[in-house]
C-alpha cells in the first residue's frame, strides 16, 4: 500500500514531489480526502445533537459540526450501547448548515459507515465514543469515498488507522469528561514517540515499527516529516478557551469540542470564545479577553473516578 | 521572465491565518524568488506590514466571524479594497459581491466584496463529490501544461455581474455531476484574483507566480 503525504502539509522535500498531482479527473482521491482536513485546520469542530445546536455552532464560527444523538457526557451517564445517529437527524443538520457535517460510526461497523456515507456526510468519525462493533478490526477506510477521522492514544495507533485509510487523526483524550488531562497525555505521547523515531537509524526503525505495531513505511515517513503524516486535531476533554489554546500550542492542527460547549452555562458564548482561542492560541491577551465571564463550564469528571471498563480511550486496536 | 519583471521589487505576501489552509500557501509562496517573505496575518498590525494578501481555503463563515469579532474586519476590508488580494475557495467567496445559493446563516454571511461576481457555494455537492481535474488557466507560465485543479466542496462563479471589468481566467474543461463544462472557476478584476480550486494543495506554484507577478505589476503602477 503506497501512501502520499497530504500536499504541502510540510515544505516539499526535493523536486520529486513536483508532478505528484494528477491532471486526469479523479474523484475522492486521497488528496481531496486529506485536503478537506487541511481546510479544517485552525478551526473548531463541535458536537451537536440537533439543528438548533448546529446553527448555534455555525454562528459561533465552528469550521464543522459532528452530528450525534447524545454528546459523550450523556452517553457516559446513560450507559447502554451507543450507535450511529438517526439518519433523519443527520440529514436535517446537513440541510441546515453550510459548513461540513461529520457523523460517528462504531469501530468496525462498516455498514453504519455505508449508511452515513449515503447521506452525504462530509467526514466519518470511526469513534471509540460509540460502543465498538468489532473488537479486532477497524473499518477498511480505503473502500469509502467519504474520508475518515479516527482517534489515537499513541503513534502506533495513529499509523495503524492511517494505514487503514484514515485521512485525519484526532488524539482521543477522554470524551465526555470536561477534563483535558488525557488529551494532553495522548498528544504528548504521539509527539514524544515521533521525536524518538526521528533519532533512529533504519535498522532501529524496523524494530520500533514492530514494537509500536506501526507499518514501517508510515513510521519512516512520519520520522522524515517530524509530524503525523495527516492533519491531527485534539479531542476528548476540551472545555475552555485555555484548554483549546493549550492543545494548539502543543502542536495540534485544530480542536474537537464535544460535551464542553452544550453542557456549559452559555453555549453560544463559550463556543465563540473557543473559536477565537484556537485562532489566537499564541496571544495570552486575546485568550484572557475571551475567557472572561463565560459562565459555568461543564462540571467535569476526574479520570480516576471512572471505572476502567468505561474509559473510551481504551477502545480501538 | 522579462527584463522588466526581473527588476521589480520583491514583495512581502501575507496569508490570512484566521482558519484554514494558510500554512500550505505560505510554503508555496516561499518557493518564489519574487517573494521576500510570506507570513501569517491575524490582525490589523500584521496586515499593515504586507504588500499583498492571500485568503486561503477553509470555512468562509468561520473566517468572517473571527475577523469581525476580533475587530479586524475593517482593516481587512480596507486592505482588500486597496491592495492586491487573491482568494482561493473560501477566499473567493469572501471576495465576491454576493452569494446566489448555498449560503446559510440565514443569508447573513458577511463578505469583503470587490469581485463583481456572484457565487454558488458548495456547487458540486458534499465531500463525496470533491475531485481533481486538469485546467487551462489563462496567463500561466507554460500555459499549455494543464494546471492540477483541486476542488474540495468547491464553489463556482455563478454569474459575472460586471462583465466589462471581470476577466475569466479558468473554466471547467468537462461536466462534473450537474455542473456543466465551461462553468467559470477563476476570475481576475483589477488587483483582485479569485479561484474556486486549491493551488495550495498542489506542488505546482504557477498560480502563485501568476498572482505575485500580477501584484508586482499593480504595485509598480499604483504606488510610485
Amino acid at each position: 500500500m503506497t501512501f502520499a503525504t497530504p500536499t504541502n502539509l510540510v515544505p516539499a522535500q526535493g523536486a520529486a514531489a513536483l508532478s505528484a498531482n494528477s491532471e486526469v479527473p479523479q474523484v475522492a482521491s486521497f488528496n481531496v480526502k486529506a485536503g478537506l482536513a487541511q481546510m479544517l485546520k485552525g478551526g473548531v469542530i463541535m458536537d451537536v445533537i440537533n439543528v438548533e445546536q448546529a446553527l448555534i455552532a455555525e454562528a459561533a464560527g465552528a469550521c464543522a459540526v459532528m452530528a450525534l444523538e447524545r454528546v459523550p457526557a450523556d452517553i457516559r451517564k446513560d450507559g447502554g450501547v451507543a450507535r450511529m445517529s438517526d439518519p433523519r437527524m443527520i440529514r436535517e443538520i446537513i440541510n441546515a448548515v453550510s459548513i461540513p457535517v461529520m457523523a460517528k460510526v462504531r469501530i468496525g461497523h462498516f455498514v453504519e459507515a455505508q449508511i452515513i456515507e449515503s447521506l452525504g456526510v462530509d467526514y466519518i468519525d470511526e469513534s471509540e465514543v460509540l460502543t465498538p462493533a468489532d473488537e479486532s478490526n477497524h473499518i477498511n477506510k480505503h473502500d469509502h469515498k467519504v474520508p475518515f477521522v479516527c482517534g489515537c492514544k499513541n503513534l502506533g495507533e495513529a499509523l495503524r488507522r492511517i494505514n487503514e485509510g484514515a485521512a485525519m487523526i484526532r488524539t482521543k483524550g477522554e470524551a465526555g469528561t470536561g477534563n483535558v488531562v488525557e488529551a494532553v497525555r495522548h498528544c504528548r505521547t504521539v509527539k514524544a514517540e515521533i521525536r524518538k523515531a526521528q533519532l533512529m537509524d533504519d535498522s532501529e526503525l524496523f524494530t520500533y515499527a514492530k514494537e509500536i505495531q506501526a507499518p514501517y513505511h508510515l513510521l519512516k515517513e512520519t520520522a522524515k516529516l517530524g509530524r503525523l503524516p495527516v492533519v491531527n486535531f485534539a479531542a476528548g476533554g476540551v472545555a475552555t478557551p485555555a484548554d483549546a489554546a493549550l492543545m494548539m500550542q502543543l502542536g495540534c492542527d485544530g480542536v474537537f469540542v464535544g460535551s464542553g460547549v452544550f453542557k456549559s452555562g452559555d453555549p453560544a458564548k463559550r463556543a465563540r470564545a473557543i473559536v477565537q482561542a484556537v485562532t489566537h492560541f499564541n496571544d495570552p491577551k486575546v485568550l484572557a479577553e475571551v475567557s472572561e465571564d463565560l459562565g459555568e463550564a461543564m462540571v467535569g469528571i476526574n479520570i480516576s473516578e471512572i471505572p476502567k471498563d468505561q474509559l473510551y480511550a481504551t477502545r480501538g486496536w | 521572465m522579462t527584463q522588466e519583471q526581473q527588476e521589480q521589487k520583491q514583495i512581502r505576501v501575507g496569508v490570512l491565518a484566521l482558519q484554514g489552509a494558510f500554512a500550505e500557501h505560505i510554503i508555496l509562496l516561499n518557493t518564489l524568488p519574487q517573494v521576500s517573505e510570506a507570513v501569517a496575518v491575524r490582525n490589523a498590525e500584521e496586515i499593515s506590514k504586507i504588500d499583498a494578501l492571500v485568503i486561503p481555503g477553509g470555512e468562509s463563515t468561520t473566517m468572517a466571524l473571527i475577523a469581525e469579532r476580533s475587530g479586524f474586519w475593517p482593516a481587512l476590508q480596507e486592505f482588500v479594497r486597496t491592495h492586491p488580494t487573491w482568494g482561493t475557495c473560501a477566499g473567493l467567496i469572501l471576495l465576491s459581491e454576493c452569494i446566489t445559493s448555498g449560503g446559510t446563516l440565514k443569508g447573513d454571511q458577511k463578505l469583503l466584496g470587490g469581485l463583481g461576481i456572484s457565487i454558488k457555494r458548495n456547487a458540486f455537492g458534499t465531500q463525496k463529490e470533491s475531485f481533481e481535474a486538469g485546467l487551462h488557466v489563462e496567463g500561466l507560465e507554460d500555459a499549455k501544461r494543464l494546471f492540477p485543479g483541486v476542488f474540495i466542496r468547491a464553489p463556482v462563479i455563478d454569474e459575472i455581474l460586471k462583465p466589462e471589468e471581470v476577466e475569466v481566467v479558468a473554466k471547467l474543461e468537462q461536466d462534473y455531476g450537474k455542473t456543466p463544462k465551461g462553468t467559470i472557476v477563476a476570475v481576475k478584476q483589477g488587483h483582485l484574483l479569485g479561484s474556486a480550486f486549491h493551488p495550495e494543495l498542489t506542488h505546482d506554484n504557477r498560480m502563485h507566480l501568476f498572482f505575485v507577478r500580477m501584484a508586482q505589476d499593480w504595485i509598480a503602477k499604483h504606488q510610485k
